[in-house]
């Protein structure tokens, strides 16, 4: 089977981030960039899935500028078997990324696309919903399992998503509000991961090497006659209201006092 | 005039609090620009939760059957688009919950609209405010086509007020789709405990529990408080995924947020900075929870939680 899977390139959550002073954007000077964490979960996912349905192909795909390469070599040095770049070097909503996407899977005809839930820059959780539904496909967001990450499973890096014996479905554990739903989604779907899928791997130096090697092929939302004006424009940034600082009490029975009297929350 | 159609979200016949946060982000929309609000409801046991969404003093329009009993991304969002476009809707207005999160884009796709996602506030009539880098900035978007589809997060917009008089409750004819997924069940997470995002109190373990919420839970008994957990502790399976709060997990603002054991990291405080008063408790001075506490206090939770629970029982 083919499992395409997409990666972001994405501010490093552990990167201080900062407002720029006329409102713009954020600060991009001194900030390190990284694979999207659940795209990273995505690719995990996909190098399972394909190592126990073989022959079988995993191809990384990121929309984005084209230091978005470096992005794509992390997938591949993962395992993942090929790349795409999209590149594109201004903002992309979460609308333009799932239509250049589906310009490419028109293209690749996977069996199934995974995707990250959301992006941990502009925190949509959008582009995999959208795509499904330009690509009038079944989807399952938020694919977890039932086994925790501490599991045997887990541990012995069993797929979290399984294939039904034909393999022309899957069975997705969803995390919902209020426990785990169980979907069976037709291929080819989409899937989009949450964080208690599976723990993803790090690299190997070797895998890193042989990674270099790996095909990047390189095209433009234009020549994939994908417009991307955004329909959603980021008109402003700004910082977020600071809490004032608050005080430190020497106990409980000095806590519980405040709680009752001064803020009147119990 | 324009029409604003809110998309209830409804379990059993239980119309869920957070649809009347996405009603009270559409009545401040309709007061901007004039619009009239409809409701939609779908789904097994819609009839009896439109009768409640009807209450508000909206009319509401109900889609039940076999084909939409359960909450499948395919067809609730055909159904909400569907009404959407016969009711005239310009708009169209969904709590950011994980079923509202799941459809909306659908229904934006198939509208040709675009979609401004978990919204912290109206800020005009094509301008709304939203978190990004895990609420380390708060964007100011602009949707530019004509028609929007807006989720908003609950805990921002208050639950509206009852009507004076309540809005009719009509049956909507709209085609069944084939959806391409089936349901197979649901593994309910059962608990006597308020709901996360509803309560007035949440007490929250971190990885200072190590797996024991024993005193996270008797104190949670004391206060009627809702029980959350940081993501560590959600990873390590010690308790269930539909607790973690943050960033990926759950928004939470109740009027008091009890930080047990829990350092801070800011993936866990943007799920949890807009509790009216935040308490935290750890061993650690120098943890970071205690940059957002109204009241840290540095001491062991094992100790520190029942010796609270006590204090508070006196209290009452």
């Amino acid at each position: 089977m083919k499992i395409l899977v997409t990666i972001k390139r994405v501010e490093d959550y552990e990167s201080k981030i900062k407002v720029k002073p006329d409102n713009s954007w954020i600060v991009t000077d001194g900030v390190n960039y990284r694979a999207n964490p659940f795209d990273e979960i995505a690719v995990e996912e996909a190098l399972r899935l394909r190592d126990t349905n073989m022959p079988s192909e995993v191809v990384v795909v990121s929309v984005g500028p084209a230091a978005a390469a470096a992005e794509i070599r992390s997938g591949l040095a993962m395992g993942a078997d090929r790349g795409i770049l999209v590149k594109h070097d201004a903002f992309v909503d979460s609308d333009g990324v799932a239509r250049v996407l589906k310009a490419v899977i028109d293209a690749e005809k996977p069996d199934l696309v995974l995707m990250g839930k959301q992006a941990v820059d502009v925190d949509d959780n959008v582009a995999g919903q959208l795509l499904a539904e330009y690509l009038g496909w079944g989807q399952a967001t938020y694919a977890s399992k039932k086994e925790s990450l501490e599991s045997p499973e887990e541990k012995a890096k069993k797929p979290g998503i399984r294939l039904t014996a034909d393999k022309k479905s899957a069975q997705v554990a969803r995390e919902v509000d209020g426990g785990l739903e169980i979907l069976e989604v037709q291929l080819p779907a989409i899937v989009t991961v949450d964080l208690r899928l599976n723990v993803p791997r790090y690299a190997s130096l070797p895998n890193i090497m042989k990674a270099k090697k790996k095909p990047i092929a390189e095209m433009t939302p234009q020549q994939l006659g994908v417009d991307v004006v955004p329909k959603v424009k980021v008109v402003k940034v700004e910082s977020p209201p600071q809490r004032a600082a608050g005080v430190k009490v020497p106990d409980v029975q000095t806590l519980v006092q405040k709680l009752h009297s001064e803020a009147k929350v119990i | 005039m324009a029409t604003i159609l809110v998309v209830a979200e409804q379990a059993n016949g239980h119309l869920k609090k957070a649809t009347l946060s996405a009603l009270t982000a559409a009545q401040q929309v309709a007061k901007n620009t004039g619009a009239n609000i409809a409701g939609v409801v779908i789904g097994a046991g819609a009839g009896q939760a439109a009768q409640d969404l009807a209450a508000y003093g909206i009319p509401v329009h109900v889609v039940e059957g076999a084909a939409f009993e359960h909450a499948l991304a395919e067809t609730h969002s055909a159904a909400a688009a569907e009404v959407a476009k016969k009711a005239g809707a310009g708009e169209v207005v969904i709590a950011a919950t994980a079923y509202g999160k799941d459809i909306a884009p659908r229904i934006a796709a198939k509208l040709g609209a675009g979609l401004a996602s978990d919204v912290l506030a109206i800020v005009g009539a094509n301008q709304f405010k939203r978190a990004m880098w895990a609420g380390n900035a708060i964007a100011t978007v602009e949707v530019t086509t004509p028609m929007k589809v807006v989720t908003v997060r609950a805990t921002e917009f208050g639950a509206a007020q009852k009507g004076q008089a309540a809005g009719t409750v009509t049956p909507a004819q709209v085609s069944a789709p084939q959806p391409k997924t089936r349901f197979v069940e649901f593994n309910e997470v059962k608990s006597a405990r308020p709901e996360l995002t509803e309560a007035r109190v949440v007490v929250s373990g971190g990885r200072g529990t190590k797996g024991d919420f024993k005193p996270i839970e008797q104190l949670a008994d004391v206060l009627n408080a809702a029980v959350g957990a940081s993501r560590a502790v959600v990873d390590a399976g010690w308790q269930p995924n539909d607790l973690q709060v943050g960033q990926t997990g759950k928004v939470v603002a109740p009027q008091l947020y009890v930080a047990a054991g829990i350092s801070g990291a800011i993936q866990h405080l943007a799920g949890m900075k807009g509790s009216k008063t935040i308490v935290a408790i750890n061993k650690d001075a120098e943890a970071p929870i205690f940059q957002v506490a109204d009241y840290g206090l540095v001491a062991d939770l094992f100790k520190a939680l029942p010796e609270m629970a006590e204090a508070v029982k006196k209290l009452q």
